[in-house]
């Protein structure tokens, strides 16, 4: 079971990334659970300073724009 | 997520495709730009409407706006995409963590016009830059500039309204966001900042692993860029030409010279008043700054109405109501706000 967070405040780009990773995950068969965080405070704490960011297993992976598919699915199956 | 779902690692287009693609886009780009007023004199001219009537001139106004403000929207967001996929916030952060001369409000200007980031992500930004020991004012100039001097205004400005306002549109507002900052930055209002946001810990910060962009990569960020952006703000486009279209057609000029002619002082301050509270964005005001400029407005006034529309948002001020107190957001307002007026006083009355 992989932890992943998506760091966003809310915005349709966060909303997207979360879909996108839910997706990469089912396609790739990976047992996934999705965390959003949107306090600010905790999107800082994590390092995140453009969003959406993405972080799998703690590690943070991504951060501005939407991730690009094909990583998307290194990440997760790393 | 459409369709390829269930392909595993979905490329949608070979590279030599994209090599291919752009020139070609761009001969269509220019084919269609080069022929907007044939174009829009045709469309017009098939309306049971006189061509120089009220109506006539509006509805002449809306069918040439529109394309052209659709077809350089497009180039001038595809284009920043490409060249801002070179910058990131995380870079910016580490280039100005490193300065706290007086050098660090322009560059942060500089980088504020450079960096991409939207709106949703002021804030985690405003964090980064102060958690790692970045100079308040330092931080208001990057974050002034951004919306304030972004591409896609200069770019609008130049293509709807030539090249000289452009420039003084430029110089202004890069010397607005740097000597804001300068004059924030004086105040020492660190200790206005939210209490969490100071207590931070400054150590949140976290390397990325290289993301190194081929440069397919990067034109594809150009093309996202151009769906997410044309898409969303396409409807802000129609709208200020629609307003511009009305003044065009049917404002009397003796009326928009007594409102916001050189010689009505009080036009300035009521500029900045009516922009503020305007929610849109450089594509959805740059029209409307056309007509108002075609009727006869005084520049400053206009140049005031502009900025105050785009750099002191109420939706963005609650944004960064989460990591400032009341009291600094006022501040900021104030002192933003002055740099506006200032400019527009100056340019009624040198003009």
């Amino acid at each position: 079971m992989k932890s992943v967070k998506v760091y966003g405040p809310g915005c349709k780009r966060c909303e997207t990334a979360e879909t996108m990773v839910k997706a990469a995950a089912e396609r790739l068969g990976i047992e996934v659970e999705v965390e959003k965080v949107t306090d600010p405070r905790s999107i800082a704490m994590a390092g995140v300073m453009s969003t959406p960011g993405i972080s799998v297993d703690g590690k943070l992976v991504h951060a501005g724009g939407l991730p690009d598919a094909a990583r998307l699915n290194e990440w997760l199956s790393a | 997520m459409t369709a390829e779902t269930d392909t595993p690692a979905p490329r949608a287009l070979p590279d030599w495709l994209w090599y291919a693609g752009v020139p070609v886009a761009a001969v269509v780009w220019w084919l269609a730009y080069d022929n907007l007023i044939p174009f829009s004199e045709g469309v017009t001219s098939l309306l049971p409407v006189a061509r120089d009537s009220h109506t006539g001139e509006a509805i002449a106004f809306f069918v040439y706006d529109v394309p052209k403000v659709l077809l350089l929207l497009t180039l001038i967001v595809f284009v920043t995409g490409v060249l801002r996929s070179w910058f990131s916030p995380e870079r910016t952060r580490a280039i100005l963590a490193g300065r706290r001369a007086i050098w660090g409000y322009p560059l942060a200007a500089l980088l504020g016009v450079l960096t991409p980031f939207c709106s949703c992500s002021s804030v985690p930004l405003f964090i980064g830059f102060v958690s790692a020991g970045i100079p308040l004012g330092v931080t208001f100039s990057f974050l002034i500039a951004g919306p304030m001097v972004g591409p896609v205004g200069l770019g609008l400005l130049y293509g709807l309204v030539g090249w000289q306002v452009a420039t003084i549109y430029l110089v202004f507002g890069f010397t607005i966001a740097t000597v804001a900052g300068w004059v924030l930055g004086r105040f020492r209002l660190e200790r206005y900042l939210q209490d969490w946001v100071r207590e931070l810990n400054a150590g949140a910060v976290v390397d990325l692993p290289d993301q190194r962009l081929t440069l397919v990569d990067r034109l594809k960020i150009g093309v996202d860029q151009v769906r997410e952006i044309v898409g969303k703000v396409w409807i802000w486009v129609v709208v200020g030409i629609s307003i511009g279209a009305l003044i065009h057609g049917y404002v009397p000029e003796a009326m928009m010279l007594a409102i916001m002619g050189g010689d009505a002082w009080w036009s300035v301050p009521a500029a900045v008043v009516v922009g503020v509270p305007m929610y849109t964005n450089a594509a959805g005001v740059i029209p409307i700054v056309e007509a108002l400029l075609g009727k006869g407005a005084a520049l400053g006034t206009v140049l005031a109405f502009m900025m105050s529309v785009i750099a002191l948002s109420l939706p963005e001020m609650i944004i960064l109501r989460q990591v400032l107190t009341l009291r600094l957001i006022a501040i900021f307002i104030a002192v933003v706000g002055a740099g506006i007026l200032a400019t527009g006083f100056l340019f009624n009355a040198i003009l």
